[in-house]
This record gives structure tokens, C-alpha cells and sequence, in this order.
């Protein structure tokens, strides 16, 4: 039996959905959740393969220790012997904890499904290569890197329960959270928008934001950008930033240092545009341009309309 | 106030990555180590700020053989009072985790920290194992950290947001961008780490419950296609009929 936690504190994400189709590849799969999502949006995880969800109400979502007493519990109740997370905020702070309550393997940051002989890919040296992990105890963890399978509706609406673990309260209490406004979150994004010191300044953004709009991308930055303020942190992806894999990753204005493209060569597509012929980072990309981004950014953006507009 | 820095190596970033023994062992001719960025340029400086407003002790702690004491002594030389090293080369993150939490269990301390991730194993691992192993509370991937007294008020931020949280001493908190500013060692740091104490302790018998197995390098993009700047009509074409992606 397999067990998944997702965290539904935020409504439910694409990154729950999966975590449970990666789940359903493995065995049969239970969710176990908190917080208020209502019954009639989690019963959805059915139709990508969960046969059941547990929701204790009374855990809120911020608490590791608690949640980690809460996923322990449901998988004694259910008998699982794989355990599943997404490999976001939660899951980095839970899943560690369940290794040692559990005495199992924890596979942090899986790309793939286990292969023929068990092994889980995962990145390693922040993306520059690829790692082979072996759970040598017999109950395993899996924590999944965010877009590294494409959900699958397998199914349809499953019964929801809910449960009460009585796990206790938690010690870690919450002052305040300014939640995200609309913003397609950086690690789920299909679609990514990416610009460096190329773009000179702040104020320049517009031009970025314009053609993540235009493909319902999300935008994202190079470090020093980052460092110097031009852009909040969240978006700084690299070797000490975010590493994302999305399907198409635009590089605009960033020359592709080596820490760089650590955290984004997971990505399927990559389009490059520099002014400078010899920026590194048009030896990782498929298609490049080599020009004024000022002139490219806009004019690239206005054929996107075009063609989405036929 | 006593504060523990948890603190790994890790390849200087620049390193370039090679496997050697069929792609089953990390090939470290001419690596540099450094001190694992997180751990030193947050972790370890907050620490030191911390100690330099209340007062207190700052130990360091690494699981590594004798041939880690350079990232020891530099630990040391930006600032931190004391060192620990257990004598053992860690095979996973849990092994690690379980030496640390025994040390602290004989060895209590007030604030645990780590830094979010290593840059070689990028796990996010240690600070959560250590954290269940001592029954402590865990905050991770803090972007900001006020002590008030037996209080820590914490920053994390979430996606596209901003999330603050409390918790009493003692904790465990894994540190990320934001938390402190990297501090570079003065000569009179570096002539004083010499002579601060470093303890060798034994290893306790943990068995590792993951390995890996082998390594691969992301496949070799082929080489990139160049569009005019001027045809961008025909970059929309390529990404929605070839590259399949909008």
C-alpha cells in the first residue's frame, strides 16, 4: 500500500496530482491530508488514481513535527510501506523527519520512477549530474521533484473520510502569512520566463513580464539580479536558488554561468537570446537568438499573440 | 546561549563533476572543497550575529575524516568558538544525522542550525533527521531569524509570499538566502582558529538505510539552433511544432 501526503492548505496542486499518479505506478494509493479543502475537490484526486483520502481537520499545515506524527499514523492504519511527498516546502521538512520516526530511506528529490532494480534518479550536485539512490530498508520514503511526471486521470472521484489522528497541538505557531496573489508558482511553472543583468534594470521588466503573460509562463531570474534587488528572491533560480524543470525555460539576458545552469538544465526546451554570440549558455540551449532583447523580447512576444490569436 | 552550526563540505561551485570506478564513485582529483555555502554564509553567520548581540558560544560540528579539518578551521577562523568532528566519512544523510543528534543528546543546546541543503546531495535532509532524532520542533528553509529571550521569530518564504512563525528554544532551524551576509576571515581569525579547540569523537554504529547505486551526466544537448532576430514568427513555429512546448 502506498500512502501520499499533499498539502491542501492552498487549495489542491498540480503537484498533488503527481505525486499521486507517481504513486498509482507504485501500488495502490491512500492520501493523507489536513486542513479545510473541501470533500467535493478532494475526491478529485481519485480520478489520478487514489482510492481513498484521509483529512484530519484538526492538523494546520505548518507544523513538521505534527505532521510527521500525523503521515505516521495514517500509514500504520493503512499498512503502507512507501510513503510519498512533493519535494516542496512541506515535504523538505516532513519527510526527514518521518526517515527517522519510520527507520526508513528517504529518495529526496526523485526525476523518475524507481528503474529495474529499484533505483530513483535524483538530481545531484544542484542539477550538474544525476544520482542512482537504492532504499536499503524495507519501508521507503519518496519525496518528488515538482514537474518530473505528467498527471494522469486514471480514475474517478474516490471517497473521502474524515479522520482525527490525535496527534496533540503543534509548538511551532504561525504570526502571519502573506499568501501568493495569482502567481503561477516558480517550481510547478510548464512555462518560464528568465532574465539576468542583460535587461540593465529593474524598471526594464516589463518586456519580460509581457511575454510570460502572453504564454502563461512564470517569470524567474539570475542570481545577481537577486543579490542586487531588481527582483525578490523567489525567483532567483540556479545552483543557491530554486532548481525547476519546466518544459520551456526562455533565457533572456543571462549569460548561463555554470551555477546558472545547474538549477535549470533539467528543463525540456530551452531558448536562449544574447546579445553576445559567445555567452555560454548557448552551448545548453535548442534554439538561441542572438540579439538586442530589447527589439527581440517585444517583437517575440507580438508573434505569440498572432499565433495564439489564430 | 549555546548555538550549534551544523556544517558539511561540499565542491567549490565551480567544480567541474566527473564519476570515476564505472560512474559509482564522485571523482574528487582536483576538487576543491569548501565549507558548504548554506552552512557558512547563513548558518555559521547567523550564529556568530546572534552570539555578538546576547552573548554565548558558537560550536561547530562536521561528520568527516581527518582530511575535512580545512573546512574546520575556516569555519573557525570566520568566527565560530569551539569545533566538534566526528571521525567517520557519512555514506547518507541519515548516518549523519544520527552522529549529530547523539552528540547533542550528551552535549545539549539551545539553537540547532544547518543550512537548507548541501550543494553536492542537495537532500534538505540532516536538520529534519536531526530534529525527530531529538524531538525538537523544525522550521525550515528560514529566510530570517530574531531571538527575543527563549523565542525565535522566523521568516520563510513561500511561493510568490511571505510566512512568519514562532517557536521556543530549543529548535532546530535549516538556513537559507536572506539570514545573514557571508563574512570573509581576517588574518587574526585565521592565526586564532589555530589554536581553538577542535574534539575528535567517535562514531556510534548507524546503518545506512539508502546508498547510491551510481551516477550519470544529464544528456548532452545537440547544439543549438539559431533563429534570426528578426524571424520570430519562425522561433513560434519551432516551439509549437517541433519542440512541442506552446
Amino acid at each position: 500500500m502506498i500512502l501520499v501526503y499533499i498539502n491542501s492548505s492552498n487549495g489542491i496542486s498540480k503537484a498533488s496530482f503527481e505525486t499521486v499518479t507517481y504513486g498509482k505506478k507504485l501500488g495502490e494509493v491512500v492520501v493523507i491530508t489536513n486542513g479545510n479543502a473541501s470533500s467535493n475537490s478532494l475526491n478529485t484526486l481519485g480520478e489520478y488514481g487514489a482510492s481513498k483520502v484521509l483529512v484530519d481537520r484538526s492538523v494546520d499545515g505548518e507544523d513538521a513535527q505534527q505532521l510527521t506524527k500525523l503521515v505516521a499514523w495514517a500509514a500504520q492504519e493503512i499498512g503502507a510501506h512507501t510513503v510519498i511527498f512533493s519535494h516542496d516546502l512541506t515535504g523538505k521538512a516532513v519527510a526527514p523527519r518521518l526517515s527517522v520516526r519510520w527507520k526508513a530511506g528517504l529518495v529526496s528529490g526523485a526525476i523518475a520512477l524507481p528503474d529495474g532494480s529499484g533505483a530513483i534518479s535524483v538530481n545531484v550536485f544542484s542539477g550538474k549530474a544525476i544520482g542512482k539512490v537504492q532504499v536499503q530498508s524495507s519501508n521507503k520514503i519518496i519525496s518528488l521533484l515538482p514537474n518530473s511526471i505528467q498527471p494522469e486521470k486514471t480514475g474517478s472521484p474516490c471517497t473521502v473520510n474524515e479522520i482525527t489522528a490525535n496527534i496533540g497541538s503543534g509548538k511551532i505557531r504561525v504570526i502571519s502569512t502573506k499568501k501568493p496573489e495569482g502567481e503561477i508558482p516558480l517550481p510547478e511553472a510548464e512555462l518560464v520566463v528568465s532574465a539576468g543583468r542583460g535587461l540593465k534594470g529593474p524598471e526594464n521588466w516589463g518586456i519580460v513580464e509581457d511575454l510570460a503573460k502572453s504564454i502563461n509562463a512564470a517569470t524567474a531570474c539570475s542570481r545577481p539580479v537577486a543579490d542586487i534587488g531588481w527582483r525578490p528572491h523567489h525567483e532567483h533560480v540556479g545552483q543557491t536558488g530554486v532548481a525547476i524543470r519546466p518544459n520551456l525555460y526562455i533565457a533572456i539576458g543571462i549569460s548561463g554561468a555554470i551555477q546558472h545552469l545547474a538549477g535549470v538544465n533539467g528543463s525540456k526546451v530551452i531558448v536562449v537570446i544574447n546579445t553576445d554570440p559567445e555567452a555560454p549558455f548557448f552551448k545548453a540551449a535548442d534554439y538561441g537568438v542572438i540579439g538586442d532583447a530589447f527589439e527581440v523580447v517585444p517583437r517575440l512576444t507580438a508573434a505569440i499573440k498572432k499565433f495564439r490569436a489564430n | 546561549m549555546k548555538i550549534l552550526v551544523c556544517i558539511s563540505k561540499s565542491p567549490d561551485t565551480t567544480s567541474k563533476i566527473a564519476f570515476t570506478e564505472a560512474n559509482t564513485k564522485f571523482d574528487e582529483n582536483g576538487i576543491q572543497y569548501i565549507v558548504n555555502p548554506y552552512d557558512e554564509w547563513y548558518a555559521l553567520v547567523r550564529a556568530l550575529e546572534i552570539k555578538e548581540a546576547n552573548g554565548g558560544q558558537v560550536t561547530i560540528v562536521t561528520v568527516g575524516a581527518a582530511a575535512d579539518e580545512p573546512i574546520i578551521r575556516k569555519a573557525l577562523a570566520i568566527g565560530a568558538d569551539e569545533a566538534v568532528r566526528i571521525d567517520a566519512d557519512p555514506k547518507d544523510a541519515h548516518y549523519t544525522a544520527m552522529q549529530i543528534a547523539e552528540y547533542v543528546k550528551k552535549n545539549p543546546f539551545d539553537l540547532i542550525l544547518t543550512g537548507k541543503e548541501t550543494i553536492n546531495y542537495n537532500g534538505s535532509q540532516v536538520g529534519g533527521m536531526i530534529s525527530e532524532a531529538l524531538d525538537l520542533p523544525y522550521v525550515s528553509i528560514a529566510t530570517k531569524l530574531d531571538i527575543n529571550g527563549n523565542i525565535l521569530t522566523l521568516e520563510r518564504e513561500i511561493i510568490g509570499g511571505l510566512q512568519v512563525v514562532e517557536v521556543s528554544l530549543p529548535a532546530v532551524i535549516s538556513c537559507a538566502k536572506g539570514m545573514a551576509e557571508q563574512r570573509i576571515p581576517n588574518m587574526r581569525g585565521i592565526m586564532a582558529a589555530r589554536t581553538k579547540p577542535l574534539q575528535i569523537i567517535s562514531p556510534i554504529a548507524i546503518e545506512d538505510l539508502t546508498k547510491f547505486s551510481s551516477y550519470e551526466m544529464p544528456n548532452a544537448k545537440s547544439s543549438v539552433k539559431l533563429i534570426a532576430p528578426e524571424n520570430m514568427d519562425e522561433l513560434v513555429n519551432l516551439l509549437h511544432n517541433e519542440a512541442k512546448v506552446i
